[in-house]
Parts: C-alpha cells; sequence; structure tokens
C-alpha cells in the first residue's frame, strides 16, 4: 500500500462516520417513512399504493388547522425568541467584558443540561394552580385567589421560548461578534440616531444570523413534543401530538408517515419563504454560523 | 400501579423506532444463560420479585421493558414479533393485533398452571383471544377504571357524566382515551361494547358522545397525560374528581383517605393484562417458568403490592396488601363487582373511528 | 486668527481612564481648512484625542469647541465632524451607493438630492462609475476614496481620519499619500489626520502636533518639527537621527562642545537656545544627511571605517564604525561609478555645529 493509497484510506474512514450517520440515520428512514406514507390501507394486512393519507389529510380540516396551528405558534415562538434573545446576544457580544461573556454563555447553556421532561415540569410547578407563582401573587396580595396559568397557549408559548432561547442566542453573538465596533461608531458618526444605527445597520449586518437562528429555533419549535403535550391545555393539539397519536395509538402508521412529510414539507416552506423575504440564502446563513 | 411510563418518547424517537427495535432483534443472543426479555408495563416487574426468580431459575437473566398498550404493540409490530420473549397488553388488544400484524404466537398451555387462575378472568381471557381454535393468552391480573374523587368537595359524583356537572366546573379532569369514550357512552344508556358488531351504529354513538364530550370541555381544568400529573392535580386539590385507574386513586388513597375509587353507576371498566408470546420469542421455556413463577400466592403477594391490581388468581383480592385492600374495600361493593364492563376485543377499524373522535374533541374549542 | 477661522479648538482637554491619564491637558487650534496631523507612538494618546473630539468618549476635563461653539452636549450624530476609521467600517451590506448616501438620508434629504450629490462626490474623487458595486469588490485605494467620500458628501467642519493607510501596501500607501492631499485641496476642508508615521504626516501637513504620553511635544509645521525640534523626543521621532549621550565640556552662548559616553569631543548648538551649563548631560542628535563622507582620515571630525552600504537609489547611506566602536549614518551619494566608497574603507566624518543639536538629558542631575 502506498502513501497515496494510506490517504485516501484516511479519508474514506474520517468520512465514514458522517456516510453512515446520514445513510443510516437521516437517508434510510426517511425513505421507509416515504414509501410508507403511500401505502393505502384496504383491509387487515392488505394495502395498495396510493396518495390516500395525504388525501385524508387535505379533507380533514383538524389536521391541517393543527398544522396551521403549530406553524404560527411556532412563528411566534420564533419571533418572541427572537426580540428577547437579539438585546442579550447584542449585550454578550458587544457590551460585555471578555471574561464575563463566558458566564453569560454558560448561563444561558444552564436550561439544556437538564432534559426536556424536567424542564417542562419545571414550569408545571411554577405555572400551576397550587404552583410557586400563584403562591407568591397570594402571598403579595396582588390577587385574593389562586390563579391558574397552566394548560394554555401562553403556558405553551412560554415553555417553548425558554427551551429554544440559546439556539437564537448564539448565532446572533457570533455574528455581531464579527462585527467590528467601528461600524456601529461610522454609524453614528455619519448622523444616524439609535434607531437608525439598529435598522440600518446593526441588523442588516446581524441578519444571516437572525435568519439562521429564526430557522434553527422555528424548526425545534414545530418539531417540539413534550412541551406542548405536557404544558398545553385543552385545546392546544399540536402537530407532533397528532402523529404520535397515528403511529402509537391508532396504528396507523402509514398515515403518520404521511403527517411526518407533511410537517417536514411545511416547515421546508416557511423557512424558504423566509429566506426569500430576507433576501439570504442556506449557505449565508446556517451554514455560516 | 399501571399508569403509562413518565417518559413519553420525543418526537423524533418514534422515527427510530424501527431501527432500533431492529437493531435489539439483530443483536446476538446473550452468552450460555437464556434471555427473558419481558415487555411489560411500569411497576409489572418488580426488583424484588426479579431477583427470587433469578436466585430460582440462575441461568436465566430477566431484561424489562417497561411501556404501555400502545406502544407494546407498536415495538412488536416494528419487528414483526421480535425483540421480546413475553408480552403483557390487556385482553382486549391481542385479537385486532394478532389479525392485523401477526405478532404473536400461540400459547401452549399445557405448559402454564391454570388450576391457580380464577375460572371466569381464564374463561373470559381464552374466549377474547382464540383465533382457530389456538388461545392467545391468559390471565395476570385485573383492575378497572372508574371514577376518583374526594368525597369532602365533590360527595355525589357518581356518574361518568357527574364530571361534566357544572358544579364541578374548572374542577374536574379526565384522559383524553377510549376509556372516556366508552364510559360516556354507558352514561348516556348506550352500550358500546355490544354496538361493535354495528360499526354505523357505534359511530353514531361516538358522534353523540363526541358532542357531550365537547360540550364538556368547559368544565375540564385540563386532560391528564400520566398517573403522576394527575395524582398531583388530586392532591393538591386543584380538581375533585377525575376519571381515573382504580390503582392511581389507591395510591392516593394512601395519602388522603377522602379520596377515594367511585365505580361509576353504570358500572367501572374492567380490562385484564394478560400474557402472550411474541411472535418470534426465543425464549418461549423461559417465558412459561415466568408465568407460573408470579402466579404462585407468596409471588403474587409481592406482585400486587407493587403494581395494586389484583392478580387473576383465586382468592386474588385477598393477597393484595393490607392497605389496598382497604382502598379497594372502601370502593367496591359486591354490586360493583358484579356490575364491572369488562373491555371487549376492538374490532379492526374501530381505533381509526375512536381515534378521529378524540382528535374532534381535542380540536374543538370549548371553554 | 479670531476664532472664527478655526475649525477646531481643543482647551485643556484631558481625560482618564481610572488612574490611567490618557490625555493630558492638551490644547490646540486648528485653522480652517488646514491638513493637520497628529503625530506619535502608539499608546500615546492620538486616538482617545480623536475619539473625543468625535464624541464617542467625554473629557474628563477641559472644552472642545468646533467654529467656535463647544459640542461637549452634542451627541456623536449631531457633531459635524466626520471619521474615517483605521479599518475604514464602510458597510459591508451596502453597495458604494448606498454607503455614501446613509448620511444624507439620515439628514432626511429627497430623493433626487441624495442621488445627484452621491454621484458629483463620485465624479469628485474620480470614481464615478462605481455606484453600483458592492464594497468587497473595490480594491483598497477605491475603498479608501470611497470611505473619504462617504464623510464629504456630508459637508463635514471636521474631516477625522484615523491611520486610515495603515493597512495599505507600502506603494498604494506612497500614492494614497499625495491623493489626500490633493483631495484636502480639492474639498478645501479641514483634515485632522491621525497616524504613527512620521513621513505620512510631514508629507501631507500644513501643521503637525507631536503626542507622546498624552501631552503635545510640539506643534508646527513639518519643517519647523524636523529642523527646530523643541525636545529630544521630537527630534528622536520625527526624521532619522544619529543619537549619542554626553556630557558639557563647554559653553559659548549656545555653541557647545560636548564630549560624547564614547570619548568623542563633538561641537553642536544647544536647542531652543536652551541654557546648558558645563557638565550637564545631554542628548545629542545629528541628522545623516547633514553628515559628509570623505575619504582618509583628517583632523577635524571624527573618523572610522566604511561598516556598510545600504543602497536606496537616492536615499543611500554609509553605515560608518567610528574608532570608539560606536555606528554613525551617514547619506552619500552611490552612482555606481568606480569612484563610489566601498565597505572597509577609512573615511572621516564632518558636519557643521549648527546642524548637530543639544538637549537636556531627562534627569540632568549632575
Amino acid at each position: 500500500m502506498n502513501r497515496r493509497d494510506a490517504r485516501r484510506l484516511a479519508l474514506i474512514l474520517l468520512f465514514m462516520p458522517f456516510a453512515l450517520w446520514i445513510a443510516l440515520l437521516i437517508l434510510l428512514p426517511h425513505i421507509g417513512m416515504g414509501v410508507l406514507s403511500l401505502r393505502e390501507k384496504v383491509g387487515p394486512r392488505q394495502y395498495e399504493f396510493g396518495f390516500g393519507n395525504y388525501i385524508d389529510f387535505a379533507q380533514e380540516p383538524i389536521y391541517w388547522n393543527t398544522l396551521l396551528r403549530t406553524g404560527s405558534m411556532s412563528l411566534l415562538v420564533t419571533a418572541l425568541a427572537l426580540i428577547i434573545g437579539f438585546p442579550i446576544a447584542y449585550y454578550i457580544a458587544k457590551i460585555a467584558g471578555r471574561r464575563s461573556r463566558g458566564a453569560l454563555f454558560l448561563l444561558c447553556l444552564v436550561p439544556l443540561w437538564v432534559s426536556d421532561l424536567i424542564r417542562a415540569y419545571g414550569w408545571i410547578l411554577l405555572l400551576r394552580e397550587t404552583g410557586i407563582i400563584s403562591g407568591a401573587l397570594q402571598y403579595v396580595g396582588l390577587v385574593s385567589q389562586p390563579v391558574e396559568m397552566l394548560y394554555n397557549d401562553a403556558a405553551v408559548i412560554v415553555g417553548l421560548v425558554y427551551t429554544v432561547m440559546l439556539f437564537m442566542i448564539v448565532p446572533l453573538t457570533s455574528t455581531l461578534d464579527g462585527m467590528d465596533d467601528a461600524m456601529i461608531e461610522a454609524g453614528y458618526n455619519l448622523g444616524g440616531n439609535g434607531f437608525t444605527v439598529l435598522r440600518r445597520i446593526i441588523i442588516p449586518y446581524a441578519m444571516p444570523g437572525i435568519v439562521s437562528g429564526c430557522i434553527i429555533v422555528f424548526m425545534l419549535t414545530a418539531g417540539s413534543y413534550l412541551t406542548p403535550v405536557l404544558l398545553g391545555g385543552k385545546n392546544s393539539s399540536w402537530f407532533t401530538e397528532t402523529i404520535y397519536e397515528q403511529f402509537i395509538t391508532r396504528y396507523n402508521w402509514e398515515a403518520g408517515a404521511a403527517f411526518g412529510f407533511l410537517l417536514l414539507a411545511f416547515t421546508s416552506l416557511v423557512v424558504w419563504l423566509g429566506l426569500r423575504l430576507s433576501g439570504q440564502s442556506l449557505t449565508s446563513t446556517v451554514a455560516r454560523s | 400501579m399501571r399508569k403509562k411510563p413518565a417518559c413519553i418518547p420525543s418526537f423524533p424517537t418514534l422515527t427510530a423506532i424501527a431501527l432500533v427495535t431492529a437493531g435489539i432483534a439483530l443483536a446476538p443472543g446473550g452468552a450460555q444463560a437464556e434471555t427473558l426479555r419481558l415487555l411489560t408495563w411500569g411497576s409489572y416487574a418488580p426488583e424484588a420479585l426479579i431477583q427470587k426468580f433469578e436466585e430460582k431459575y440462575p441461568d436465566i437473566d430477566v431484561e424489562v421493558t417497561f411501556s404501555n398498550n400502545e406502544e407494546m404493540i407498536a415495538k412488536l409490530r416494528a419487528t414483526g414479533g421480535a425483540g421480546f420473549d413475553l408480552a403483557q397488553p390487556s385482553h382486549d388488544r391481542i385479537y385486532a393485533a394478532q389479525l392485523e400484524y401477526d405478532i404473536y404466537k400461540p400459547l401452549d398451555l399445557s405448559k402454564i398452571d391454570t388450576s391457580v387462575m380464577e375460572p371466569s378472568l381464564l374463561d373470559g381471557v381464552k374466549a377474547n383471544t382464540t383465533i382457530e381454535g389456538e388461545v392467545y393468552a391468559v390471565p395476570h391480573q385485573w383492575g378497572t377504571s372508574g371514577l376518583m374523587a374526594d368525597k369532602t368537595k365533590a360527595p355525589n359524583l357518581k356518574s361518568w357524566a357527574d364530571l361534566c356537572d357544572p358544579e364541578y366546573k374548572g374542577r374536574t379532569s379526565m384522559r383524553l382515551k377510549r376509556t372516556i369514550l366508552l364510559g360516556t357512552a354507558f352514561a348516556m344508556g348506550e352500550n358500546p361494547f355490544e354496538a361493535y358488531s354495528d360499526l354505523e351504529k357505534y359511530q353514531q354513538i361516538l358522534d353523540q358522545v363526541a358532542e357531550k364530550l365537547i360540550e364538556c370541555k368547559g368544565n375540564i381544568k385540563a386532560y391528564w397525560n400520566a398517573g403522576d400529573d394527575l395524582a398531583a392535580m388530586m392532591l393538591s386539590g386543584e380538581i375533585v374528581g377525575s376519571e381515573t385507574w382504580d390503582s392511581t386513586a389507591y395510591k392516593l388513597y394512601n395519602e388522603n383517605q377522602n379520596i377515594v375509587f367511585v365505580p361509576p353507576e353504570t358500572g367501572a371498566l374492567a380490562w385484564i393484562d394478560t400474557f402472550a408470546l411474541p411472535a418470534k420469542g426465543k425464549a418461549d421455556d423461559a417465558a412459561y417458568k415466568w408465568i407460573n413463577f408470579v402466579l404462585q400466592p407468596e409471588n403474587v403477594k409481592m406482585m400486587s403490592a407493587s403494581t395494586g391490581a389484583i392478580a387473576a388468581v383465586k382468592g386474588g383480592k385477598d393477597l393484595l396488601p393490607d392497605d389496598k385492600k382497604a382502598a379497594v374495600n372502601a370502593a367496591f361493593t359486591e354490586e360493583d363487582i358484579a356490575n364491572l364492563k369488562f373491555f371487549a376485543n376492538i374490532p379492526p377499524g374501530v381505533e381509526d373511528m375512536e381515534g378521529r373522535t378524540l382528535e374532534k374533541i381535542k380540536a374543538a374549542t370549548g371553554g | 486668527m479670531g476664532p472664527d477661522d478655526l475649525d477646531l479648538q481643543c482647551l485643556g482637554v484631558s481625560k482618564s481612564f481610572g488612574s490611567v491619564k490618557a490625555v493630558q491637558d492638551i490644547s490646540l487650534d486648528i485653522a480652517s481648512g488646514s491638513f493637520f496631523s497628529i503625530l506619535g507612538p502608539s499608546g500615546c494618546g492620538k486616538t482617545t484625542l480623536m475619539r473625543m473630539i468625535a464624541g464617542f468618549e467625554e473629557p474628563s476635563a477641559g472644552d472642545i469647541r468646533i467654529k467656535g461653539r463647544s459640542v461637549l452636549e452634542v451627541p456623536p450624530n449631531r457633531r459635524n465632524v466626520k471619521m474615517v476609521f483605521q479599518h475604514l467600517a464602510l458597510f459591508p451590506m451596502m453597495n458604494v451607493y448606498e454607503n455614501i448616501a446613509y448620511g444624507l438620508r439620515c439628514q432626511r434629504m429627497g430623493k433626487e438630492e441624495i442621488r445627484r450629490k452621491v454621484h458629483d462626490v463620485l465624479d469628485r474623487i474620480a470614481l464615478p462609475d462605481v455606484a453600483g458595486r458592492e464594497i468587497h469588490q473595490l480594491s483598497g485605494g477605491q475603498k479608501q476614496r470611497i470611505a473619504i467620500a462617504r464623510c464629504m458628501v456630508l459637508d463635514p467642519d471636521v474631516l477625522l481620519l484615523d491611520e486610515p493607510l495603515g493597512a495599505l501596501d507600502l506603494k498604494l500607501r506612497e500614492a494614497m499619500k499625495i491623493e489626500l492631499k490633493l483631495l484636502q485641496h480639492q474639498f478645501n476642508t479641514t483634515f485632522v489626520y491621525i497616524t504613527h508615521d512620521q513621513s505620512e504626516a510631514l508629507v501631507m501637513s500644513d501643521r503637525v502636533a507631536v503626542m507622546n504620553n498624552g501631552r503635545f511635544e510640539q506643534v508646527g509645521a513639518p519643517q519647523e518639527l524636523y529642523h527646530r525640534p523643541a525636545t529630544a523626543f521630537v527630534a528622536g521621532f520625527v526624521g532619522d537621527s544619529n543619537r549619542w549621550s554626553g556630557r558639557v565640556q563647554s559653553v559659548d552662548g549656545a555653541a557647545l562642545e560636548v564630549a560624547t559616553e564614547g570619548g568623542l569631543p563633538v561641537k553642536c548648538t544647544a536647542a531652543n537656545d536652551g541654557t546648558l551649563a558645563k557638565g550637564d548631560r545631554v542628548e545629542l542628535f545629528v541628522r545623516p544627511e547633514f553628515i559628509s563622507i570623505d575619504r582618509g582620515s583628517q583632523t577635524s571630525g571624527l573618523s572610522g571605517i566604511v561598516d556598510s552600504l545600504l543602497f536606496n537609489g537616492a536615499n543611500s547611506r554609509a553605515l560608518v564604525r567610528t574608532d570608539s566602536e560606536e555606528l554613525v549614518e551617514a547619506d552619500i551619494t552611490l552612482t555606481g561609478g568606480t569612484d563610489d566608497i566601498r565597505p572597509g574603507e577609512r573615511v572621516s566624518l564632518t558636519w557643521a555645529p549648527e546642524n548637530a543639536l543639544c538637549f537636556a538629558a531627562a534627569g540632568k542631575a549632575a
């Protein structure tokens, strides 16, 4: 074996885990799901090829309403995460000292150290009628009766924003960090006020980070399961829940697979629209950060 | 106690279920020692009992996977019945699943000591799970679904329909699953199990039930998902009554004697968890040994103490631990026992109809 | 010169960061339309001074006036002082047109007028066709000019330039020096130019302030700084010099005789008509171009052996090792003919006493 072969072998070995990961855990299951979603059940152990599962979706307003609801709530979560995350990212990247920056990042990371489930239960403990916030409000005397803050859409949004915040802050901080402070000063120097500098200089500069943060957050939110299920109320159905129901309680893997693809297509469409509207491309945003 | 495991799989896990379970199935089956891979409910395999079993049969290792009815079937379906040697679905989840997915194998009844079993339960399960002359399941434990109420705050909660009584507005809960559909149907004077033979009729019943439950949404505080959140709402006093598993109610009775299980007027809905062999199980002998082992009276006691359910053996109720026995006695009279409604086999298609109904209720914007 | 003719005044401006005094009691007057440089080594406080003028830092003491009016209360975006940043700080997400139009938009100027002004200023910097280009498509020199145009289109009272040539390569830097000077004439605006490169300051400026340790050492025309440095620091920092330490041997008015530490007797002149007495420690500076080299030894002056030649066209130099083992730089002319001086030759070095400047050494005790 000569040196060139050895190098090629090393390259193949290095690439192998990634290739296997893509092929076995992403490609294969999706192909399987794709095939599954195109099977129509006609009787026990009898299937036919067809688009029946997708047609079912189109004909049942409950399903597409749930999907639209999931989409619009996810957009709201994304917007909130951006509005809350941007000042934090700006503070970390531009105002905080070098030393406190690491500590601040760490603080943002802390919520990810505990599992989804524990985080959701944390919110339940806080928000429930006999929970901490309700108790504190009564103690202070702001309310005379226990207040229920759990089991509604607001609780779901709060829980989701909390969970995804880091994924907004990291790309924002890294783009803002790359911005020369002189750029901001130049913005002021040339006559811009704070708002103009923010709107015409900082935000356009941070656009790749904003878009990539939004994409990640939106995808995570639309695909989340535990938080909406545990914090959601009587009326807050989430599309992943519908998929879970199809797979597990209704044994309808075919429809579940079709719904999975519809969710993927829907989120991809939203992301594509977002990229079009912001004038960014995938390579300039997600691939960059 | 019988409850949904606290850990609900996150969505991405679902897509990988097929792969993972396939991986388990492909893994080489242990060394010389035989492995018994048990697929059962949380608390249905207490650690002490496993130790005792392994002492008695030193060449058998027991591996336990906790699950629930739906996930048991999903897991077995993914592999065509491989990966596990003994499963414990409820009696109504055998027949249709076997017809549809071929995931179980017939039992050899000669290897099971059926003489210790309560004859009525054994016959009931056999009748429910016989396909082409082959028996696919025998009973293990049984329990009920019904109501739970705080006697001091909701003394008049007696019927499924009382959960929707405006008197308890915002103070009741239920699990949005098939049990409440069936219970509500009974409360409306229908018999849904009889309607299984006439699906059109059943659909009509479901439509009425849906209407009723959508109307009822405003009365409900929240739908519970797992035994834990139900227990928390009940103990904190946030709700005064709920649809429940009896075992959850018994557990709460230990902590607060005012919280009792209430069999609904129309009869508590009874389920029997069974033993069934997965189609591609590899340790049938070990599985039979486990079945016979856990049905021995001294072991039944350990099991019931852990699960809170009554074993399907003769005199099963007497083998409950004392505190559980007290809770059962506080809940059931002889008439209540006679009035039990055992879940009927689910014919193909019904799960889909029920699923649609549940989705409709969840999506409706009441209350 | 009344305050009306002054575009920029600093009156006793100081700035401290904690215990560090970055700028100490600086006063300066800059006349309208002049090119003023602040020259100093890095860390001397020149950037802090400029940032105070632009409004990004607040002085700890003193006053800054533009066109005679104090601007201490005016926020940076309202001061009519524009700035070209060290790395230019052009906005990469806007094209050239947008970059230049940014400031005009901030003034809420009409679209048509903005168009006219942008194209006008692009014409004046001789880049009429780049309006539609992206910033990354420009060359280094073009970026430089756009950065200036972006400021000049706003008609500033003063334009601050913070070492804008630092990032350019040598050739371009030389060309840009000239161009900057021409642009300044063309716009007839006051330029305040910050640099650590003395040749940039000397070539372009009408007046130069040499800054060290937060203070001005000397303010004057380039020639003045070069030929009549006020302090040893200025003499050493501006232009090249041979430098010795020594002790005064005799005093005759401004004419001194100094013995260097190597023991050489040197005739020189006290700078600034300074009062030096016999026995004072002094720093002695002689510029290479005032030293003449002759073959062979002579009685007056120094003699030594040529160590090496540094050929650089018209600016060639010889390094001469004197008999007292000191290296002296002297300008020579190398024509390439056989007559040229070669390494190893014995030479003598002479200069006029008025070209050798003496300063009292820091801490001139004893």
